[in-house]
């Protein structure tokens, strides 16, 4: 509807209307706002004021603590550690799965792959499954190949586990682009990876940050797996946060736990809010329809 | 058969085995996990089968009868009040409102953030000496209560207002695509005959969105059976086993408690209940017409 034919709903009608939407937008924002707010307070300054109150000064000793001195048993590095960790799987994670997922969505949409609807159909189905169902198996068969424990293996599981979603995606990206272009290029010779490289990737940059918006904010924050794949050494920043704000001893410092858990929800949140439209298109297509 | 702009396989079938290692990761996994079910595997796999006996103890634990009530009961109230809330955005957002893509943002954001990230903030919010039920004390109602998560016949219910928070935007943001492609005549008609909007919203618009609603309805199923990290941020399961969910079951009986076999047999069950809503699902989707 246009907004002339809105307006006929009256101006009462408008201003119940912005008052929903306001009060439903300061009801989302809250937890966010306390997170902030709490990060910037001291410790004495919560147990006297309100949790939606502001901070009378910023004080930063809770995100100094948060990112280098917060402990989780006897260690005291803070979420540094997690961070790097996180970092080393996310990058070649989204990188292999998206690369691997736009040329098997090309081979899948465009190549008279056999039985490529079905092939597509069963993959598509792995979308749905719970990763319970996954876990054990996975574990065993990475400490067979001496993965158990590695950020190797961190990668290559996100690599094969994002693709039922991702290689729907694309496959549906080029099912739709115009196919003279890809049977010019055939006539001419061109072979598989030649088109893939040289016409279609360069046709895909919108889809392409798509996907890599998806699994980015996926990966990063995953913990399932980073827990029970992870091993001791690498403890990727979802799990070390929760380990942090969980395993306290004594009073526990709000202002360190809400530091911790922001700036392990920054990088998913910077994504989002510098990208909106991409992630929004990003759920749109990955709410699949049969 | 020869789909339109296919073009003979050639090297596009070089991709096939990556495919086929996706598959093998996810139904080679579901066949391990069926078949450890009926082994007696405790620490370590062990591949002699008993039958159906680690089923049979499933079913006859208190403990995972407790988490298949607080799935029925997580999942029912996270899926009709993400449902109603996040329908209610999709729509007030359709209403034309200035600054739309402020308020979007807004009520998306808390979806880009992981499930660790938003369970420790709201087991902060909930927490009865500092949050939100001291803040209202502080404001002069002294005698008000409200320490739902640390009792264990309220806090499952908890653990639902942070996942309607997480995931009413996603449903907007589904609801709100299906909504943008209604037929402008029908409001266009709709005003003519003087049809007030929300008859035409519960009579018209939302009625052509069966399709949509469904899908939303499996998506939020799959979170359901899936529903682990939340609940390892917010209540570690506690008090006692009162939060106790189906995932969690599987992860502790698998990593902590040694007992692979049952693990999988309840991992089984999991993936079951997915089923069980894809089944009806697929069979709705391709009544629908296209």
């Amino acid at each position: 509807m246009t907004p002339a034919m809105a307006s006929r709903g009256g101006i009462g009608g408008r201003i119940l209307l912005y008052a929903a939407l306001i009060v439903l937008a300061l009801a989302f924002a809250a937890p966010l706002f306390v997170m902030v707010a709490t990060s910037f307070k001291t410790m004495a300054e919560i147990r006297q004021g309100s949790i939606f109150s502001l901070p009378h000064q910023i004080d930063l000793s809770a995100w100094r603590d948060a990112w280098s001195h917060a402990c989780t048993g006897a260690y005291c590095e803070g979420l540094k550690p997690g961070f790097v960790t996180s970092f080393q799987i996310v990058v070649p994670a989204v990188l292999g799965s998206v690369f691997l997922a736009a040329i098997n969505g090309f081979a899948l949409a465009r190549w008279t792959v056999p039985h490529a609807d079905k092939l597509a159909a069963v993959l598509l189905l792995g979308a749905f499954v719970p990763y319970q169902a996954l876990l054990y198996p996975i574990v065993h068969t990475l400490g067979l190949f001496d993965l158990y424990g590695t950020i190797g293996g961190l990668v290559l599981i996100h690599i094969l586990l994002g693709q039922p979603i991702l290689t729907m995606i694309f496959r549906t990206f080029y099912a739709a682009l115009p196919h003279e272009i890809v049977q010019a290029a055939r006539i001419d010779g061109a072979g598989f990876y030649r088109i893939f490289f040289q016409l279609i990737l360069p046709l895909s940059p919108s889809i392409l940050v798509v996907a890599a918006i998806m699994q980015t904010t996926a990966i990063w924050n995953d913990y399932l797996f980073g827990l029970v794949l992870g091993g001791t050494g690498n403890t990727p920043v979802t799990v070390l946060l929760n380990n942090i704000v969980n395993t306290e001893t004594g009073e526990a410092r709000y202002n360190v736990n809400m530091a911790a858990t922001l700036l392990a929800g920054l990088p998913p949140l910077a994504v989002y809010f510098l990208s909106g439209r991409y992630f929004v298109r990003g759920i749109a297509a990955g709410a699949v329809k049969g | 058969m020869r789909r339109e702009g296919g073009y003979s396989a050639g090297p596009g079938l070089i991709l096939v085995p990556a495919i086929l290692l996706v598959l093998l990761t996810y139904y080679g996994s579901i066949l391990w996990t069926i078949y450890i079910s009926f082994t007696d595997s405790n620490l370590i796999p062990n591949y002699r089968l008993v039958g159906i006996g680690h089923y049979i103890r499933l079913w006859s634990m208190d403990r995972w009868h407790t988490s298949v009530a607080n799935m029925l009961i997580f999942g029912s109230g996270y899926i009709v009040l993400t449902l109603l809330l996040g329908g209610t955005l999709a729509i007030l957002l359709d209403r034309q409102a200035r600054g739309e893509s402020i308020f979007r943002t807004i009520y998306l954001y808390p979806l880009s953030m992981s499930f660790i990230v938003t369970g420790v903030v709201w087991q902060w919010l909930l927490n009865p000496s500092t949050g939100v039920q001291q803040f209202v004390r502080d404001l002069g109602w002294q005698s008000f209560t409200f320490d739902w998560i640390g009792r264990p016949d309220r806090a499952i219910y908890t653990l639902v207002f942070a996942g309607v928070w997480h995931a009413s935007g996603y449903v907007m943001a589904i609801l709100l695509a299906g909504l943008r492609g209604i037929d402008p005549e029908i409001w266009r008609a709709a005003r003519i005959e003087g049809i007030p909007v929300w008859r035409v919203y519960a009579s018209v618009v939302l009625p052509s969105m069966r399709a949509t609603v469904a899908t939303c309805v499996v998506l939020l199923v799959t979170h359901v059976v899936k529903a682990y990290d939340l609940v390892i941020a917010m209540t570690r399961g506690g008090p006692g086993t009162s939060t106790d969910l189906p995932a969690k079951f599987v992860v502790d009986a698998m990593f902590e408690r040694g007992n692979v076999a049952l693990g999988s047999a309840a991992a089984v069950m999991l993936l079951l209940i997915v089923a069980a809503a894809l089944v009806p699902f697929y069979l709705y989707q391709r009544r629908q017409p296209k």
